[in-house]
């Protein structure tokens, strides 16, 4: 049985985070200049540059807003700076990220200039990240870790071996009271009816075929043909995987063989108590890990098959192949090798201990392969174009 | 050495652990039972590709994990490569 102490840092709300990030977080695409000239000025910040954050409306502009204000309310990150070239939307973020409790300041460049608003941005950045660097991590329960899972690259080898690992570790963490989420809603078909009878209760079970039949009807609305080289992908092809069917069916392995799940979250919300959560995802992964760290996820346990080489740039994604030649070929990618699945030699439940000792080690603060790399895909969900 | 596994004991398609030559006895298991079982290559099956545990005709369904994962659009034998040349998605068709 693995550890069930971390060490943390415990956030203002209460939440345990597993990094001490400084954020430079800009509201719109025109202030990503701003915020990697304060990332550059100061040492130990990150800025997070996106595509969007204009002329967004609908359901589309609450979606924005709920990324960019969880992002900065991670527990993964301990103060940010926000800059917007307008006021309004700036401090918007700033108030939502503020009822974390934790220090955070917006700049906006309209009547200033860059210049400016990067000087001042600059000079709180620098207090941030002074104060940050004294935070001391503490013990905590392994459970308080909110956990989000899903793969990419997958081939035949995932739903052989990594994604039941996974769904090990969900059964576990789960088991012990942790939080944990999936999603990829697409992805799910010609297995829907394995994760509806998974839901907790029928109200669970109806508001999981909402998300999932809106999003068959989009694949319908704009395909042009089976999807082939899309979902699955050519990657998924070459590793021996032929359709979505056979591509979902491996997919959710992830999801454990005792664990329900207790209800249905829109992107980038944040689950309201413990537990198993679907989030109506994207399966592209950069935009579905940043939906999760987004809801306040900590650690991603990444699936892979063929070598996707995703990483988040608050969300540690930790990486498990049970493809020996991927393992192989690819051996920096990967952060925990289950190969020996195959052949028999490691069971799965080895294996989920052996992945939980790998959050253990994450949490205390081992670099994940993805981290090392340099992996910070920061990739936003639009829902459709802006006004 | 274990050259295919196999999810479930309805399954009629195997997932090749190792790169399985052409002409070539294998050993599976069945994973849902622990069950062995044989099998004899046709054709090669690359690593994490599928062997045909019967003949299909066009038309048959191809069962893993115990579900329905495609149809048959090319005649296949027992011990020849399943995969995107053969088998179609019957959700996204």
């Amino acid at each position: 049985m693995a550890k069930s102490k971390v060490l943390g840092y415990r956030r203002e709300n209460g939440r345990v985070g597993v990094r001490n990030h400084v954020i430079i977080l800009p509201v719109d695409d025109i202030s990503n200049a701003a915020c990697q000239a304060v990332a550059n000025n100061i040492s130990g910040t990150l800025a997070l540059p996106h595509a969007y954050g204009r002329l967004q409306f609908g359901e589309d502009l609450e979606l924005f807003f709920r990324t960019m204000i969880g992002t900065g309310s991670n527990p993964n990150v301990a103060a940010v700076v926000v800059i917007g070239i307008e006021a309004g939307w700036t401090q918007r973020i700033v108030d939502g990220i503020a009822d974390t409790g934790k220090p955070v300041k917006g700049f906006s460049i309209e009547g200033k200039g860059d210049i400016a608003t990067i000087a001042s941005a600059s000079y709180q950045a620098k207090e941030y990240v002074q104060w940050a660097s004294e935070l001391q991590r503490e013990e905590c329960d392994l459970h308080e870790l909110y956990i989000s899972v899903k793969c990419g690259e997958s081939d035949t080898t995932t739903g052989l071996s990594s994604c039941p690992t996974v769904g090990n570790v969900i059964d576990k963490h789960c088991a012990n009271g942790g939080t944990a989420s999936f999603g990829e809603t697409s992805e799910l078909t010609g297995a829907e009816h394995i994760v509806a009878a998974k839901a907790a209760n029928d109200e669970i079970r109806k508001e999981f075929f909402e998300a999932f039949n809106d999003y068959t009807k989009l694949v319908f609305d704009q395909k042009t043909n089976d999807l082939s080289e899309s979902q699955p992908t050519k990657g998924n092809i070459a590793g021996g995987l032929t359709t979505i069917e056979e591509k979902a069916l491996g997919n959710v392995e992830k999801l454990g063989k005792q664990t329900s799940f207790v209800g249905c979250l829109k992107p980038a919300q944040e689950p309201s108590q413990s537990g198993l959560w679907f989030m109506d995802t994207s399966s592209a992964a950069a935009e579905a890990v940043t939906l999760w760290a987004a809801s306040g996820a900590v650690v991603h346990l990444f699936p892979t098959g063929q070598g996707n080489v995703i990483g988040n740039p608050i969300e540690p994604v930790i990486k498990l192949s049970g493809n020996p030649k991927t393992v192989a070929t690819m051996k920096e990618h990967i952060d925990l090798d289950v190969s020996a699945i195959l052949q028999g030699e490691m069971t799965i439940d080895q294996a989920g201990d052996a992945l939980l000792d790998m959050i253990v080690r994450t949490a205390n603060g081992r670099l994940t392969a993805a981290e090392a790399l340099g992996h910070r895909e920061f990739v936003m969900t639009k829902l459709y174009r802006s006004a | 050495m274990i050259h295919f596994l196999v999810h479930d004991s309805v399954d009629n398609v195997g997932v090749a652990v190792v790169d399985i030559p052409i002409d070539a006895d294998c050993d599976g298991r069945i994973l849902a039972t622990n069950q062995s079982l044989r099998s004899h290559s046709r054709e090669m099956i690359p690593l994490g590709h599928k062997i045909a545990l019967k003949d299909f005709a066009v038309g048959d369904s191809v069962t893993k994990y115990g579900c329905e994962i495609g149809t048959i659009v090319r005649p296949v034998k027992a011990g020849h490569h399943v995969h995107t040349h053969n088998l179609k998605t019957k959700r996204w068709a």
